[in-house]
């Protein structure tokens, strides 16, 4: 069984009486422990992509199995939980709650799997411990680097153990040298077993990827693994 | 999200909208001392009223006999009626449902102590019409009683006013006045009441004595008037139907002739003020919350600008999990604390406005508000009411923000 399972995926947008097709009949299979990158240029569609396989949003016509589970038609409070237990999610913007500690960030998808405080806590500090942060715990977001900010955003993808990373533009917004620490990151999850999907638009940090999905006007236009 | 957390985020909310939040607050806490007050004041005002009313006594009817209107058995219309003390006795014992007193008064009384001469309303009653009108005595006396009537003591029970004229802040009672130039002794004083309604006099004013005694004096067998009282206000009609039944087969008059005995029935003017409280106090429950929903139409607009200012943060919570039920019921939860914050002010503030109105001095006139369960609770279920109704709609907004949206915004 593959971990992702799409199949004759399409989104429209409709935005008035224009309607946008984002993507058009897209096809992608990603495996267990696989570094999948996804490319290409702004409009591509790769942003809807990650979104569809994010469950944030559900595809037009298609069919998508996460972990053997079809997640079309399901509601929004289902979704919500499906992203829980499955996704851990890295933006480029870090997407952090600025009035919340490290910590408490990262404790935050436990919380909401409904975790006891003692629990959560533990494996948060753990998490953290493991992402080199753990002298900076009861920082805020403010208090941190963007190259810890990021670090802080991964530990919180990763804290629930999910079935996949889903990363978009993880380095969009670091200067080189965190950026390149963050994608050495990415490497050692890799190399531990964990499955990544990352978008990004940087073909040099796409080269550390095991394999590069290039999509183009809602299509995906090349699929190479790397050679092993 | 634990208490200490979603308190900390509210705390956050507050203080980025520091003078919105307040005004808010203000807005509940006003709206909920109107209601309180308003209510408070409305019972208050009732219960003053009430018992006012209860001067003249409880549930009493008032008859005097008059002149027939209907000719009966032969007898032409316009006969006088004349009641006597033999048919008050004998209404005594055809209906237990009701205690039965007949008044003599004649108003041609002189009372002198010392150099005091004064010309008051006397009635000569049975011992029972002080427990049927009220005529409770102040400490230290007593209202006439049985052994009066059978001994035809000459005792007088005076109104408090009345008393004062007399003797002013003298003693009274044990002393003795000469009423149409007879000794008789005062047993007691009338304690000071509230009365707003009266037949023949306030009671403050006038002088009582047995019936007995006024007969043995005057020599007069008919009352003047007689007053009954039924064991409940629901048995009056079927009391008065018998009165005038069982006089009428006595007297020979038609038991419908309303006019052969005129009646005042005074738990009319009750059921009147029961109804007319009801509904002057639904009215300024009414006024007050509407104070009290402007109180949370401000609440509910606040809550629109913070989840506004939230979305981020809910998209980001959204994309690690929250369910948006989760993040419906934690808007939710922030209106009702505000809500409650702003009603617990107005409690407080209710709380004093009561604590300080008996000081003032205007119980005679107003009465004096009272927070009674039921004030509180009314205000309290309007509160929470407000609180659900102002948190509903931002709150639902929230959930329903999609987080592809909400995560873009930066």
């Amino acid at each position: 069984m593959m971990m992702i399972e799409m199949r004759a995926i399409r989104k429209t947008y409709r935005t008035g009486r224009v309607e946008v097709e984002a993507l058009r009949d897209v096809n992608l299979d990603v495996d267990r422990n696989e570094f999948v990158a996804i490319v290409g240029p702004s409009g591509s569609g790769k942003s809807t992509l990650m979104n569809l396989l994010g469950c944030l949003d559900t595809p037009t016509a298609g069919a998508y199995r996460l972990s053997g589970e079809s997640v079309a038609g399901l509601d929004r409070n289902r979704l919500a939980e499906i992203r829980n237990r499955h996704i851990g999610f890295v933006f480029q913007n870090f997407n952090l709650l600025p009035y919340a500690s490290a910590l408490e960030n990262v404790e935050l998808p436990l919380l909401f799997a409904g975790l006891p405080a003692n629990e959560r806590n533990e494996r948060a500090t753990a998490i953290l411990e493991k992402v080199d942060l753990a002298d900076r715990m009861h920082h805020k977001p403010g208090e941190l680097s963007g190259g810890q900010m990021q670090r802080v955003a991964i530990a919180r993808a990763l804290v629930n153990r999910p079935t996949m990373v889903l990363a978009d533009e993880p380095t969009g917004n670091l200067d080189s040298v965190s950026g390149r620490g963050i994608v050495g990151l990415f490497q050692e999850l890799h190399a531990a077993g964990q499955t990544i999907v990352m978008i990004t638009h940087d073909m040099a940090i796409a080269r550390i990827a095991s394999r590069v999905v290039q999509i183009r006007d809602g299509e995906i236009v090349e699929d190479k693994s790397a050679a092993a | 999200m634990t208490s200490l957390s979603f308190l900390r985020q509210m705390l956050q909310d507050v203080r980025h909208q520091k003078v919105r939040t307040l005004l808010t607050l203000l807005g509940i806490t006003w709206g909920t001392v109107s209601v309180a007050l308003l209510v408070a004041f409305g019972e208050g005002l009732q219960r003053r009223i009430v018992k006012s009313q209860k001067g003249l006594g409880e549930s009493i009817v008032i008859a005097w006999p008059s002149r027939t209107s209907i000719p009966y058995e032969g007898l032409g219309k316009g006969r006088g009626i004349r009641v006597t003390e033999e048919d008050i006795e004998a209404l005594r014992r055809k209906i237990p449902d009701a205690r039965f007193s007949g008044e003599h008064s004649d108003g041609r009384n002189t009372f002198r102590r010392e150099r005091v001469r004064i010309s008051p309303g006397m009635s000569a009653v049975s011992p029972v019409f002080g427990v049927m009108r009220n005529l409770i005595p102040a400490p230290g006396g007593r209202f006439v009683n049985d052994l009066d009537v059978d001994r035809k003591r000459r005792m007088v029970f005076l109104g408090d006013k009345l008393k004062q004229d007399l003797f002013g802040d003298a003693e009274a009672v044990g002393q003795t006045i000469m009423i149409d130039n007879a000794p008789f002794m005062v047993i007691g004083v009338l304690k000071k009441k509230a009365q707003d309604s009266s037949y023949s006099g306030r009671d403050q004013d006038k002088a009582f004595i047995v019936d007995t005694t006024y007969r043995g004096i005057h020599g007069d067998r008919y009352v003047n008037n007689f007053i009954f009282q039924a064991r409940h206000p629901s048995l009056v009609p079927e009391v008065t139907r018998r009165v005038y039944e069982e006089l009428g087969r006595r007297l020979k008059f038609n038991p419908n002739d309303k006019e052969a005995i005129k009646t005042w029935d005074t738990t009319e003017g009750e059921k009147f003020l029961s109804i007319f409280f009801t509904t002057f106090r639904l009215f300024l429950a009414v006024i007050g919350s509407f104070t009290l929903m402007v109180g949370g139409l401000g609440v509910s607009n606040i809550m629109y600008v913070v989840v506004e200012e939230r979305t981020r943060e809910i998209g980001i919570k959204l994309a690690v999990g929250a369910k948006p039920r989760f993040i419906q019921s934690q808007f939710l939860l922030e209106t009702l604390t505000l809500t409650a914050l702003g009603g617990v002010l107005g409690f407080i503030i209710t709380l004093a406005v009561l604590w300080i109105f008996p000081f003032l001095g205007l119980d005679e006139y107003v009465g004096t508000p009272t927070a009674s369960p039921a004030v509180v609770l009314t205000t309290a279920a309007l509160l929470g009411l407000i609180g659900i109704a102002a948190g509903h709609f931002p709150a639902r907004r929230a959930s329903l923000l999609d987080p592809v949206a909400a995560l873009k915004l930066s």
